[in-house]
């Protein structure tokens, strides 16, 4: 007699593995998604949905602020032909202006920045040209927002 | 082609385009004006000669241009809003989008002369 004969009749042989039955079961393989102490107590977020969100929340906001932007640099008083380093200085004599812009800056730069993560999501198909295109964008919107930003609160308006 | 590959999604699809494309050059204007207006930290001389580029009468007409944008993706911006928010908003998308059109050409109407009001000067003398 073999030794396979002697197994009992629920054993089932696998090739090369040897013959598992309940006394010598075989190896429990985890399933792949299968939580562990290592995996993340979150493993999706909603960043999108926030996303989605501030880009209707800070739309509104900016419909005031934008449009009165324009009604005051554009259309009220002349147009542009008011617009120089006076005029910029008279407006920023005021901490309320100042908000304004400062408000106007950072929600029109997310939006923008948000918007255009969506638009480079959308139509770069590789990879790598996604990935890039988005630290370039990343990287010009931390800049022109620090930049804005430092420029409001150090204006000075008797430079030179 | 193959017959019924293209797709064409009527006032919702290209309310969606025209969204996309005045968004997009609206950002590309906002990170060079952010440039612009920060030459007041370097010396009143130097952002009053980058000022002066917009009070060029071509340079003019591009601010038209850009109020035309914004105006449209702020008043496009505020149906999306209504579609998504509101119960009877996707219903209603339609009508909502020529409303958004119909207010816009009126806005555009109304900030004509006082936007382009320079230019007309200057081209056309007195």
């Amino acid at each position: 007699m073999s030794a396979e004969t002697s197994t009992p009749a629920d054993a089932v042989e696998l090739a090369g593995a040897g013959t598992y039955s309940p006394d010598n079961p075989a190896p429990v393989i985890e399933p792949p998604r299968t939580r562990t102490k290592s995996t993340p107590r979150a493993t999706r977020t909603n960043f999108e949905m926030y996303g989605w969100l501030f880009m209707r929340l800070s739309g509104i906001v900016l419909v005031v602020l934008v449009l009165g932007h324009l009604l005051i640099q554009l259309v009220l008083d002349g147009g542009v032909t008011k617009i120089g380093f006076a005029f910029v200085a008279g407006r920023w004599a005021s901490p309320f202006w100042q908000m304004w812009d400062l408000l106007m800056l950072w929600l029109a730069m997310l939006h923008g920045a948000n918007g255009l993560r969506t638009v480079i999501n959308d139509y770069a198909e590789r990879d790598n040209t996604r990935f890039w295109l988005k630290m370039l964008l990343y990287t010009a919107t931390v800049f022109t927002v620090f930049l804005g930003t430092l420029v409001i609160f150090t204006f000075d308006p008797n430079i030179q | 082609m193959p017959a019924g590959t293209l797709y064409r999604g009527r006032e919702g699809m290209w309310s969606w385009v025209a969204h996309r494309v005045t968004g997009v050059l609206i950002f590309f204007f906002l990170f060079v004006h952010v440039l612009d207006t920060s030459l007041v930290r370097v010396s009143p001389q130097a952002y009053d000669n980058v000022v002066a580029t917009y009070k060029n009468p071509i340079v003019n007409l591009m601010e038209y241009g850009l109020v035309a944008a914004i105006l449209f993706h702020a008043l496009n911006g505020l149906r999306v809003i209504a579609v998504d928010f509101w119960s009877k908003g996707p219903k209603y998308q339609r009508q909502m989008l020529w409303s958004v059109v119909g207010i816009w050409i009126v806005l555009m109407a109304g900030a004509f002369y006082p936007v382009l009001d320079h230019t007309l000067r200057t081209l056309f003398g007195s």
